[in-house]
């Protein structure tokens, strides 16, 4: 039985397979218990144990990670609370190179000698593998960093405020959607607090305590008598923040045809405006398939970044490691080697950034204890550097990792994960107003919706949450039944124009998926708004029976 | 090992429970050990070796219940479990749609574990993967692949008097096969209870066949064609299918859902040559007998020659409803054919054959319209005969229609789907007027 029948068989069902970073086996605790990290101390003497065992049983390197993984969600339909629930995931991961392979092993038994053995495994299936013959890995080196300790800068810790404010809040706005004529509404927030503890034979013991937040909703309206539904979701991003994301401010709230959010979010005032256009969708006009310029908003834009500019730029699937089960990449070696592959148009200027305050990928340290920092991948529209880690990144000639490396728990390896990946803001002034003044024919997307995209990241299809004609440099009413297709090349040379920073907010994803086993993390996109001229759109509109 | 016996689990449970000062109290445990080799280029690139276990118990106060677990086991760790699932449940605001757990039933013994799967070590894992890599070197191909095999068991006992175990063994096995040009691929996955049956040479001999078979792949026009897919692609497009939920439907937002109100139960939905159903003690796809409701799992059949038979009803639901509770799939069987995919092969004047699909999501849930593409071996069929290989398309296609399209059925086939790494057993099928709506230029 696999760990996700397990979950659907012990009846977690739902809940817990909507939750990234849960683990089956977690242990659910009381919030006092949360709060008191262990000491970091004890965690130094810990995995001091590992790294000798490591050591001593022939490895040539060894990382020890002592996590402590807590999770809180509140979970509710209309009136009801369906679930509320803290849990807490604690043991160790040991990651090591014997005989020059990797070999890893984890156990939830922490103490001096469960890790010892641990250690032990995981030379034993390196030295297992080494068998299989194959070129040494190479570490881009690394210095320790001693005894370091980093934290999310919150305001307000998301696990100490009361679970009666939350389901007050999450109860207030499936209220108001109910009060104005939803059908249904599910409404959760989601918290996470990785508590992990990296040492490695570099010398590096690094205590790290990460913070992240997801509120989120989806309301339902139904049409009986043509048997048909529409829904609208929360324009929220989940953030790297703490509860204070969730106490709104007028300034940080983007006005135009429907409110849209930076570093705070308005769950009550989203969920009127979200119950009003699930109505509208119900009767919007089914749109004629055709060429249109598109209007981009970055709720919707950060998961085309995501798919389309973030994961082609990971080194992992590049090189083939991840041709199995995610793909590869059509940025192949050559292309970056060239230095003038034209990915974009020179409005296309993308970072990576593991710094960005407030972000999902943010920290001070990845998981095998490189610090973290910002890079450019694509400059003015050309392909100029990936995402790495410390065994890649001799391959792209860079003489230290850039800090990609994340597990999603103790019991997962680390491995190549992606960093915030943003597209910058024009550098001219350009409001969303002004930029859709000068459109012909377009819709303005706002919201993600589906998405699906090829295993080397070509052809991608996108849909959305609200979509708006525009005639004429006019918003002249709602679209229905739309999703665009394109080429990922193409497209980003399509980029006209980005908004000003003025517009720049960051939007994200709680629950990326890659590796074998599958592993989740948690990464932001920021952008503007920005418009892609003569960009295909289809009709999704079936019938059955 | 991470593995109870029944009686140890027994033992443990009937400990917890006798801590427990709530109005119900439930406990359960469930574990395993878990290895895997995953590769790339033909050389391994991680492997790991995991063992867990953890406690998990709900206490009910009338309506309120509250749950905690640990991974902890002394006498003190078990009583403290159960305090804390207490004090969570008297925090717990009241749930109106609680139902009282269930006391003693009978649940057969399940199949689900097989002695070979749970005796893999490092070793062994080594030595099968080696099997695969020494198929493409020698095709002169670059493999990636992974190699997953895990034994796990799950208890659970309530203050009703319930009491149940199960055991179970599962291994998994797929591989891509790529030239160092990057201008082919092909894939095969497998899945089984018992390793015995696992033969990685012959599976990775398959993914180098269609590698080398679709070298040149030429482009043909999108639009509507007959398809032919393999079980792997079948799989993984219907699975977003097998969700036969009463409720969802009778609230007025799934596909099942009635114009007018009402569900689609009782009506012809699809073509009478589909049939579809659970069985736990399928020997070739064994599930578990028993749910975490508390509920039997027992043979169920959800479409019968294309008629929909049953939805399964919740506990909750079911009573509101005034009908018996009937629990979700345990797992899926379609019933096949005796044709041969060879033989669906030559029956087809124009057609695709598509060996595996990627990256499905849902577009629209009220009519099931789902999109993605061709991956790893996608091929021109003409006048029964394989013609040429072509490039991968997107589709946006709809299982229902799909199913209403159906042409012909072939042998039926333990198969997995590539992203939930579920098993289930699906025959190949041909589909006429399957829509591709785009190019991809994805290898």
């Amino acid at each position: 039985m696999r760990r996700r029948d397990f979950i659907y068989l012990t009846g977690l069902g739902a809940a817990a397979t909507a939750l990234p970073n849960l683990s089956a086996f977690g242990k659910s605790i009381d919030v006092q218990d949360a709060l008191n990290p262990v000491d970091a101390k004890i965690k130094k003497e810990l995995s001091d144990a590992g790294l000798n065992a490591a050591r001593s049983a022939g490895a040539t390197y060894a990382d020890v990670r002592i996590g402590r993984y807590l999770n809180q969600f509140v979970i509710t339909r209309e009136n009801r609370v369906l679930n509320v629930a803290n849990t807490e995931s604690y043991g160790v991961g040991i990651r090591v190179i014997a005989n020059g392979c990797w070999g890893f092993a984890a156990t939830n038994d922490v103490t001096k000698d469960g890790i010892a053995k641990t250690a032990k495994r995981a030379v034993a299936v390196a030295k297992a593998n080494a068998k299989l013959g194959s070129a040494p890995v190479q570490l881009a080196p690394q210095k320790g960093y001693g005894e370091v300790s980093w934290k999310t800068p919150i305001e307000k810790n998301t696990f100490e405020v009361p679970i009666k404010e939350k389901v007050d809040l999450l109860l207030g706005a499936n209220a108001i959607a109910m009060g104005s004529g939803a059908n249904f509404v599910n409404s959760t927030i989601f918290a996470v607090n990785e508590q992990k503890y990296f040492a490695s034979t570099d010398g590096s013991y690094i205590d790290q305590d990460i913070h992240r937040l997801f509120p989120s909703f989806t309301v339902t309206k139904i049409d009986p008598t043509k048997g048909s539904f529409e829904t609208r979701s929360a324009l929220s991003s989940p953030v790297g923040m703490g509860y204070e994301y969730l106490n709104p401010l007028a300034s940080e709230t983007v006005g135009g045809i429907t409110p849209r959010y930076k570093n705070r979010y308005d769950m009550l005032e989203d969920i009127k405006f979200a119950t009003k256009q699930a109505g509208e969708k119900l009767t919007a006009k089914s749109v004629d398939p055709g060429k249109y310029d598109l209007v981009l908003d970055p709720s919707h834009l950060w998961l085309t970044i995501h798919e389309s500019v973030g994961h082609p730029t990971e080194l992992d699937r590049v090189l083939g490691y991840e041709a199995n089960y995610a793909g590869t990449s059509f940025l192949t070696l050559d292309k970056w080697k060239a230095g003038n592959f034209k990915f974009g148009s020179d409005k296309v200027n993308v970072v990576g950034d593991k710094l960005q305050v407030g972000s999902l990928g943010a920290v001070g340290y990845d998981d095998e204890g490189v610090g973290t920092k910002k890079w450019d991948i694509i400059k003015n529209g050309v392909l100029v550097n990936y995402q790495a880690i410390r065994d890649q990144a001799h391959i792209i000639g860079l003489k230290e990792s850039q800090g990609c490396c994340y597990a999603q728990s103790w019991q997962d390896v680390q491995f190549q994960r992606m960093p915030n990946v943003s597209l910058q803001p024009g550098t001219a002034k350009l409001s969303v107003d002004e930029m859709i003044k000068n459109v012909e024919k377009g819709v303005y997307i706002i919201g993600n919706g589906s998405f699906s995209i090829d295993q080397q990241r070509y052809n991608f299809q996108f849909g959305g949450q609200l979509f708006y004609e525009i005639k004429e440099g006019k918003i002249v009413g709602m679209l229905n039944d739309v999703a665009y297709q394109a080429n990922t090349q193409e497209f980003w040379n399509s980029c006209t124009q980005v908004c000003d920073e003025s517009d720049y907010r960051l939007g994200g994803s709680f629950n990326d998926g890659k590796g074998q086993p599958g592993q989740s993390s948690a990464v932001s996109h920021g952008s503007s708004t920005t418009r892609f001229n003569g960009v295909n759109v289809i009709n999704t509109k079936r019938k059955i029976g | 090992m991470a593995i109870y016996t029944k009686e140890q689990a027994q033992a443990l449970l009937k400990k917890v429970l006798s801590y427990s000062k709530a109005d119900e109290c439930e406990a359960s445990l469930g574990g395993g050990d878990e290895g895997n080799v995953r590769y790339a280029l033909n050389a391994v690139s991680t492997a790991g070796d995991v063992s867990s276990i953890s406690l998990s118990v709900t206490s009910v106060y009338g309506k309120k219940a509250g749950s905690a677990s640990i991974n902890e086991f002394d006498d003190a760790a078990l009583e403290r479990v159960v305090r804390r699932s207490e004090e969570l449940a008297q925090f717990a605001p009241e749930n109106s749609e609680y139902m009282p757990m269930l006391g003693q039933s009978e649940f057969k013994e399940a199949i689900t574990y097989n002695a070979n799967t749970a005796a893999m070590t490092p070793d062994s894992r080594a030595e099968m993967v080696g099997k695969s890599l020494a198929i493409t070197k020698e095709a002169k191909l670059s493999a990636a692949g992974f190699l997953d095999n895990s034994t796990s068991f799950s208890a659970v006992m309530n203050s009703k008097g319930l009491f149940a175990y199960n055991k179970s063994t599962d291994v998994y096995f797929s591989v891509t096969t790529r030239n160092d040009a990057g201008t082919t691929s092909g894939y095969a996955a497998r899945g089984f209870t018992d390793v015995s049956k696992l033969d990685t040479a012959s599976a990775t001999r398959v993914a180098t066949m269609k590698a080398n078979a679709s070298i040149g792949a030429k482009a043909i026009e999108p639009g509507k064609y007959t398809v032919i897919l393999e079980p792997v692609a079948a799989t993984y497009m219907l699975e977003n299918m097998f969700r036969f939920d009463a409720r969802s439907a009778e609230e007025g937002r799934s596909f099942l859902s009635k114009k007018g109100g009402g569900t689609r139960l009782g009506e012809q939905l699809m073509d009478p040559k589909v049939t579809i159903y659970s069985d736990p003690f399928n020997p070739d796809l064994p599930g578990p007998t028993w749910g975490g409701d508390g509920l039997p799992r027992e043979k169920t059949m959800w479409i019968d020659k294309g008629v929909v038979k049953n939805l399964s009803y919740s506990r909750f639901w079911a009573q509101k409803k005034g009908v018996a509770p009937l629990p979700g799939p345990s797992n899926i069987i379609m019933e096949g054919g005796d044709a041969t995919l060879e033989d669906l092969i030559k029956s087809t004047e124009r057609g695709i054959l598509v060996s595996r699909l990627w990256y499905i999501r849902m577009v629209d849930p009220q009519s099931l319209l789902l999109t993605g593409l061709t991956r790893d071996g996608t091929f021109y069929i003409e006048n029964g005969k394989i013609k040429f290989p072509v490039k991968n398309f997107r589709f946006n296609e709809s299982p229902v229609i799909m199913l209403n399209n159906l042409e012909a059925l072939g042998k039926q086939e333990r198969s997995i789907s590539v992203e939930s790494y579920r098993s289930y057993l699906i025959p190949p099928m041909k589909i006429r007027d399957f829509t591709f709506s785009s190019l991809s230029d994805a290898v």
